[in-house]
């Protein structure tokens, strides 16, 4: 077989069967190869200087064969959890007791979970390949493969991450994303911006993977395995969770309570999630394809992946989800405020990404795992296609992406599919009712109602109110940007730096002659992938009407996955995580009518959460939407409620905002978060840094060349007698041949 | 003072004991020490050389005599042979010494001091 000639030795262990996992066909091996031989064969492309579209094609082809793959996973590996394994990789013993047998296959674990993640990574990874092909077309030659080369690596990184068996994996794959995330970060590597935000990405992520490594560690320790179907599988974790179920979580050891806990801490880095968001904002400094793809609808996802995939050793523990909700929430709510007030348009979707990914965390704390999974597929289509219409502004303007410069593109010819695709983006975002984001999005908000304590239902009018925050902004940048009287001017910046005098010679031109600057709109492959995106994420509104009993398609795949926390109202069945949260709320027994079933359900003034939460929320992002456009919104048919704005910089909202003092201005330079973390952490640690230096070059260098020194010196010393005067040594060797017999003599009489 | 006389000398030799042998040795030796620290002509200087060893070479002959026994001869005939390499050798290179500065002058010679 073609496919397994890939892999190195392929030996399906033993173990296998002991590890109550079926087998998987070997050919799932591919889908994580496939991109791996890609980016080795954009690697050669890069050595043999290849100048052409060559490595777009090639990552193009793999990726898409990878989805085909991972759909007919999907096709015949639906419900099952199955495993395959590559080849081995870590199996150390020294011992024969618990935990003393390291066990970590390069091996896949598949079920529903994996698949989901991965039909939606490959998927969107091929269409935005395809959009790169163009996008990058600037850079033919190193850089084109360097770009292609690395966006495989990413695939494969994220592939190791979704599909691996074992937590070693995973975290091989966390890092590889990192990696790769931080190269393509700083792509545009003469950029002094760009290679500042890559590091600030990558020493930030640092701090969250090592909260991850050393909850891999500590899992070992304590369960002494790092393999998941071994990990949930074992009694001592079963034993944990009943001890919680039943009301004596005070039983759990404290190690074990501490795992989730580290975990999260790596969930949170990688997921930008407050406090370590910050470097995802400026993680857009990378190309927009990479942001779209990595930051924004795959890698930002890891997080919630790790946390939905150790949902039983979350459950160990009772606070540490509603620690996550609440993280979760606070980070929506911050990044929203922040994304109100920014100007640039792509700095804005990347808020609102921190602040999505903050819904899917508060989803996952508050138990709607399967509304979160919902929220991070519909998020990657629609977020994937708002970043893409994005770069397509920034591809036709010159990097133009401050809303206060561009205006009306809807009517400029050969933009009408990026402004409806932004269109479509933004309604998903905004949570208008009937598309994909208003239906994953209120999963999430009326489960904050259903599920009492720990001040959920707080969190859930934070929500809310974030939700028409949400509308509000991402209205915003389409009031300004995409309706109204067509105004633009070219940016400054310029797509590479190797093409900048080239480009600056063209803008010159174009000043000289006295012709103005024509945006170049996009070309056949953007606009397919846009149209694509736009089709998928209105599409992906029917997965909730695939098996509405279950809450969608995501439920019915949830439901049998490390995930499932799926109650069924009607059998009055809980999951474990339900029943826990229930005993939770027992202990105390100030609810009085918190009984069983029915009773343990909360509600939202006095209604069921499930059946109003749609019209609450659409109502939100409506009024969102209603007051971007009464403040940001051109003159037009209504002028008097439509705004009233007539060029591209002034608006409504200008007045508006000087009613708040100084709160937007705070709100524009980011609550002063970057500044703060630069005063109390960077600072600090700037000036420890330069006190070590001074101490290692005085103390340590200083001691090293005293010893240098001190040969020297003596050297010194002595040097006179070297005078070059052939006699005198002689003289000298005779007297002290002299003075040598005299001692002689004198010693031995 | 060293007991001079020996049993076993030979009559023959009369007055002359070790002591004698070692003056001459001695003397020559200052002479050569004398001359090598005071002449500055590079062939003189090696003479001199060739002039103390040749002192040694007396007193380890007459001590051989002394006490009858013949690793002070073979000894001085090794010393002989080496010297008589070393002076084709140290002659060579004071012919190339002579070729660069164009002097015998030893003390034109002091790169290497410090």
């Amino acid at each position: 077989m073609l496919l397994e000639s890939l892999v190195l030795s392929p030996t399906i262990a033993a173990a296998d069967a002991a590890r109550a996992v079926g087998a998987a066909p070997m050919w799932v091996i591919a889908i994580p190869m496939l991109p791996l031989l890609a980016a080795a064969l954009n690697t050669l492309t890069a050595i043999f200087k290849v100048k052409t579209k060559l490595p777009a094609w090639i990552t193009v082809f793999s990726l898409a064969a990878s989805f085909v793959l991972t759909v007919m996973a999907y096709m015949t590996l639906r419900g099952e959890t199955t495993g395959v394994v590559a080849w081995d990789w870590f199996d150390l013993s020294w011992g024969d007791g618990q935990g003393q047998h390291l066990l970590a296959n390069f091996g896949f674990y598949i079920d529903n979970l994996t698949l989901i993640w991965m039909l939606f990574v490959t998927g969107l990874a091929t269409l935005i390949a395809l959009y790169a092909s163009e996008y990058m077309a600037h850079d033919v030659g190193a850089g084109y493969s360097r770009f292609f080369m690395a966006f495989c690596l990413f695939v494969f990184s994220m592939a190791c991450l979704v599909m691996g068996d074992n937590l070693l994996l995973l975290y091989l794959g966390w890092e590889g994303v990192g990696l790769c995330s931080y190269l393509l970060i700083g792509y545009f590597y003469k950029k002094p911006a760009a290679v500042a935000a890559a590091k600030k990405a990558f020493i930030v992520n640092r701090i969250g993977d090592l909260g991850l490594a050393i909850g891999v560690m500590l899992t070992f320790v304590h369960f002494g395995t790092v393999e998941y179907a071994e990990l949930f599988n074992s009694a001592q974790l079963q034993g944990y969770i009943e001890a919680v179920q039943t009301g004596h979580a005070g039983e759990v050891p404290l190690m074990a309570q501490l795992i989730p806990v580290f975990l999260m801490i790596g969930a949170f880095g990688k997921s930008a999630q407050f406090p370590l968001y910050v470097w995802l904002p400026d993680a857009m400094e990378g190309p927009t394809p990479v942001s779209a793809l990595i930051h924004a609808a795959t890698m930002v996802t890891a997080g919630v992946y790790l946390i939905a995939r150790m949902y039983p050793v979350f459950l160990v523990s009772a606070w540490a989800l509603p620690v996550v909700a609440w993280i979760g929430t606070i980070t929506a709510l911050l990044a929203a405020t922040i994304g109100m007030a920014q100007f640039d348009i792509k700095r804005i979707m990347a808020y609102s990404t921190v602040s999505q990914l903050g819904y899917m965390f508060a989803g996952l704390g508050m138990l709607a795992s399967t509304g979160a999974v919902f929220h991070v597929i519909t998020h990657a289509f629609f977020k994937a296609l708002l970043f893409l219409c994005c770069g397509a502004v920034m591809h036709g303007f010159a990097g133009q992406l401050d809303l206060r410069r561009l205006s009306g593109l809807w009517h400029i010819k050969g933009w009408r599919i990026v402004a409806v695709g932004m269109l479509v983006g933004c309604l998903n975002l905004s949570g208008v009712p009937f598309t994909s984001g208003f239906f994953s999005k209120d999963m999430i908000i009326a489960e904050s109602f259903v599920t009492p304590g720990y001040g959920f239902s707080l969190l859930g009018w934070v929500l809310l109110i974030t939700a028409g925050m949400t509308a509000y902004y991402t209205f915003r940048v389409f009031y300004r940007v995409f309706v109204g009287p067509v105004v633009y001017e070219p940016g400054d910046e310029l797509h590479s730096a190797e093409e900048e005098e080239a480009h600056e010679e063209e803008l010159e031109h174009e000043h000289a002659t006295g012709g103005h600057f024509h945006p170049h709109a996009p070309g056949i492959a953007i606009n397919t992938v846009l149209a694509t995106l736009s089709v998928l994420a209105i599409v992906a509104a029917l997965l909730y009407f695939v098996s509405p009993e279950k809450h969608g398609w995501v439920g019915s795949m949830l439901e049998s996955s490390t995930a499932a926390t799926i109650h069924s109202e009607a059998a009055g069945e809980h999951g474990p995580a339900v029943a826990m949260f229930t005993i939770q709320e027992h202990a105390p027994a100030s609810h009085g009518e918190a009984h069983a079933g029915e009773a343990a359900h909360g509600s939202f003034l006095g209604y069921n959460p499930h059946e109003v939460m749609f019209y609450v929320s659409a109502i939100f992002g409506l009024l969102g939407i209603a007051i971007a456009a009464w403040a940001h919104g051109p003159r037009g048919i209504a002028s008097g409620f439509l705004g009233n704005r007539t060029d591209a910089a002034h608006c409504r909202m200008d007045t508006i905002a000087k009613r708040f003092g100084p709160i937007p201005r705070w709100a524009e330079n980011k609550w002063y978060v970057d500044e703060f973390y630069n005063f109390i952490l960077v600072r600090p640690l700037w000036v420890l840094g330069h006190l070590f230096h001074a101490i290692d070059r005085l103390l340590v260098d200083g001691l090293v060349n005293l010893f240098g020194v001190l040969p020297r010196l003596l050297g010194r010393g002595a040097q006179p007698a070297q005078s070059g005067i052939l006699h005198s040594y002689a003289l000298s060797m005779a007297g002290g041949l002299g003075v040598l017999l005299l001692i002689i003599v004198v010693v031995t009489h | 003072m060293l007991v001079l006389a020996q049993s076993g000398f030979p009559e023959v030799m009369g007055g002359l004991t070790l002591y004698h042998y070692l003056m001459v040795s001695a003397v020559m030796f200052c002479l050569g020490l004398i001359g090598f620290v005071t002449r500055r002509n590079l062939i003189v200087m090696f003479l001199c050389t060739e002039m103390m060893f040749q002192a040694s070479g007396i007193a380890l002959v007459a001590f051989s005599r002394f006490y009858l026994e013949t690793t002070g001869q073979v000894f001085v005939i090794f010393v002989l042979t080496v010297a008589a390499a070393e002076a084709a050798m140290a002659l060579a290179l004071v012919v190339l010494l002579f070729r660069r500065h164009e002097t015998l002058d030893g003390s034109v010679w002091s790169v290497l001091k410090g």
